[in-house]
């Protein structure tokens, strides 16, 4: 019996160790896809700057069976601005496979500092929509996201950027348009995303008024960040809206397919480690029942002797198996469960994630339900080779041997 | 009175290692329902070797074996080991308890094995069987917490649970001081007086197979 509950904590420690290394790689991994992916939208609909495709001599039926060469093409006359934008807007709020989407204005400007001018961008985003679907409020270090809606022609800077001119909340910052008009600015935030080259440059101004700078209309918006529900189906939703609005499309997959690589590669490697756990376990089962068949050699000879046929002990030995993996396996769940807790609670601050206290940890009942599976199936298999040897034994050679 | 029990007829064995030595020879003999039947005969003369055929847990043999008119050749291991388990009752010289159990839950094992009755009545017919051989008080106990004489009458009580046709006993008396091997006799007697109970015992104690009503004797793998 001793025997037995060695063999569980083997099984309690592997199946704790899988569930705690799961949830815990899993957590680092949506963190670190969360630092990039978090703030991209699923789809984003914009307008390429590059030459027309439909050149006018192509669409003349004179040249119609003429092969065309056109030289020193120029990528003039199409603008950033996306045509008819309310319509578009209209159609992706009835479209039921979007989540939520967010009109951009990419506005490039230069940010001056006394003698001195910082390349930077201005975005002009609506508040509500960036923060609900792109987490907007989580990179906020300083001041209120919705202060840029309340508090007319202001800005959020980037943590680098607000360092390099030396803002502070409260301050005026003054920005020169690629028009080369100058406009002065609020200072009512600093954000902090952690990617150092986009906090240097980056920051946002409510969409009215990055209109305002760049004297444009009320309708004039030159990006749509689309959050999609199953973000599986960016591509195909990519495609359909860049033919029917006659825009580019750019999908989450395609822009970022080094991330899903990489959260690929790391999960991989955890279940990896984790079955190799599991597999070691089974060893020890294995060789734990191995050792019970010769001290229980007296019990196997006399459960045959009086009538126990070999398929009955071998399912003796089965189920002792089975319920080691059953009871170490439910222990080890609980167990794993408890560390990952505690993980949960370990501090971890740093400073390119402002919204991180601790460690993070992926609480997924798939990772219980692949681990109580692993572990049933792990002690059957251990316990099956065992079983048959003690099946096989013959009554008599023990019982004469004594 | 002729009911035959077992029947053994020209039973032959062979030892192969290390060279092949005959172990028994031209066994031929029938025991009827009730009688107390004792093999005698000096050590290696081959009885253990025979008892174990005659129970089926040995089935490499030549010859013809019948236990209550049922021949035994050419029956799978899971059909030996139900013949076993309804029609015969063991005894063998160490107990063999199981120690994990108790008394009343080692002598009801091969019950619920045949799964003739509930787990109620089997639980009932034991606790009979031990109130017949007087050790009812033990019942609750762990197996390895009663003495050495107990065990064996617990194991009797275990070889009486299915009411076999036969029981087998190897040297049941060889491990017990004379008070206990008195005691297990008397239980053996009063069963085939009582109970009309076909008993088989391999002994090689004169005394015990005295008293029996019929003695078998072997030697050299024959029987005399």
């Amino acid at each position: 019996m001793e025997a037995n509950q060695f063999a569980a904590i083997g099984v309690t420690f592997s199946i704790s160790m899988f569930i705690t290394l799961l949830s815990f790689m899993t957590g680092l991994n949506d963190l670190l896809d969360g630092l990039i992916l978090n703030r991209t939208p699923h789809i984003r609909l914009y307008n390429e700057i590059k030459p027309n495709k439909d050149q006018p001599v192509n669409t003349t039926t004179a040249f119609k069976d003429h092969y065309n060469f056109i030289r020193s093409l120029k990528s003039g006359g199409s603008r950033q601005e996306i045509y008819n934008s309310a319509a578009v807007l209209q159609a992706l709020k009835n479209d039921p496979r979007i989540l939520g989407y967010a009109p951009k204005i990419f506005a490039p400007v230069f940010f001056n500092d006394g003698s001195i001018s910082i390349a930077g961008v201005i975005n002009g985003i609506e508040v509500e929509a960036e923060s609900n679907y792109f987490h907007f409020n989580d990179y906020i270090i300083e001041g209120v996201a919705a202060d840029l809606k309340k508090v007319s022609n202001s800005i959020i800077l980037g943590k680098g950027l607000a360092v390099n001119l030396l803002a502070d909340v409260g301050d005026i910052v003054q920005v020169t348009t690629s028009q080369g008009e100058q406009f002065p600015l609020k200072v009512v935030g600093v954000f902090q995303t952690g990617i150092q080259d986009f906090d240097k440059t980056q920051s946002y101004a409510s969409i009215v008024s990055v209109q305002k700078i760049l004297g444009k209309a009320g309708t004039y918006i030159t990006d749509i960040q689309v959050k999609l529900k199953d973000v599986k189906t960016a591509p195909a939703v990519a495609v359909v809206y860049a033919d029917l609005f006659q825009l580019d499309a750019l999908d989450i997959q395609t822009a970022n397919s080094q991330f899903e690589t990489g959260s690929f590669i790391r999960t991989l490697i955890s279940y990896a480690v984790g079955i190799t756990l599991l597999i070691v376990a089974g060893f020890g089962i294995y060789n734990i029942l191995n050792m019970m068949i010769f001290e229980k050699m007296d019990s196997i000879a006399i459960l045959k002797a009086t009538g126990f046929s070999g398929r009955d002990v071998k399912r003796i030995f089965l189920l002792i198996a089975l319920s080691i993996g059953f009871f170490g396996g439910m222990i080890g769940l609980l167990a794993g469960l408890g560390l990952s807790a505690l993980i949960d609670q370990i501090p971890f601050t740093t400073a390119s994630l402002p919204t991180v206290k601790t460690y993070p940890i992926h609480y997924n009942p798939l990772f219980y339900v692949i681990g109580a599976a692993f572990s049933l199936i792990t002690t059957y298999l251990a316990g099956w080779f065992p079983s048959r040897k003690a099946s096989k034994i013959d009554p008599v050679i023990i019982i004469r041997g004594k | 009175m002729s009911e035959k029990i077992l029947e053994a007829i020209n039973i032959y064995k062979e030892f192969h290692d290390p060279v092949t030595v005959p172990v028994l020879q031209d066994i031929s003999f029938s025991i009827n329902k009730s009688e107390f039947v004792a093999v005698t005969g000096k050590s290696g003369c081959g009885k253990s070797t025979l008892l174990y055929i005659l129970s089926t847990m040995d089935t490499d043999y030549k010859g013809a074996l019948f236990i209550d008119n049922e021949p035994m050749k050419n029956k799978k291991e899971a059909q030996l080991a139900a013949i076993r388990n309804q029609k015969i009752g063991f005894v063998f010289q160490f107990h063999y308890l199981l120690n994990e159990f108790t008394v009343l839950q080692n002598v009801m094992l091969p019950g619920l094995k045949l799964n003739k009755y509930s787990a109620k009545e089997v639980e009932h017919r034991a606790m009979e069987k031990l109130t017949m051989l007087g050790i009812e008080k033990l019942a609750l106990k762990n197996a390895n917490r009663v003495s050495g004489g107990e065990k064996q009458r617990v194991a009797i009580a275990r070889a009486l649970i299915n009411d076999p046709v036969i029981i087998m006993g190897d040297e049941p008396t060889g491990n017990l001081d004379k008070k206990n091997s008195e005691i297990v006799f008397d239980i053996f007697k009063q069963l085939a007086l009582e109970f009309k109970q076909t008993l088989l015992i391999v002994t090689h104690d004169e005394g015990f197979a005295k008293k029996t009503n019929r003695i078998i004797e072997m030697e050299d793998g024959r029987i005399n």
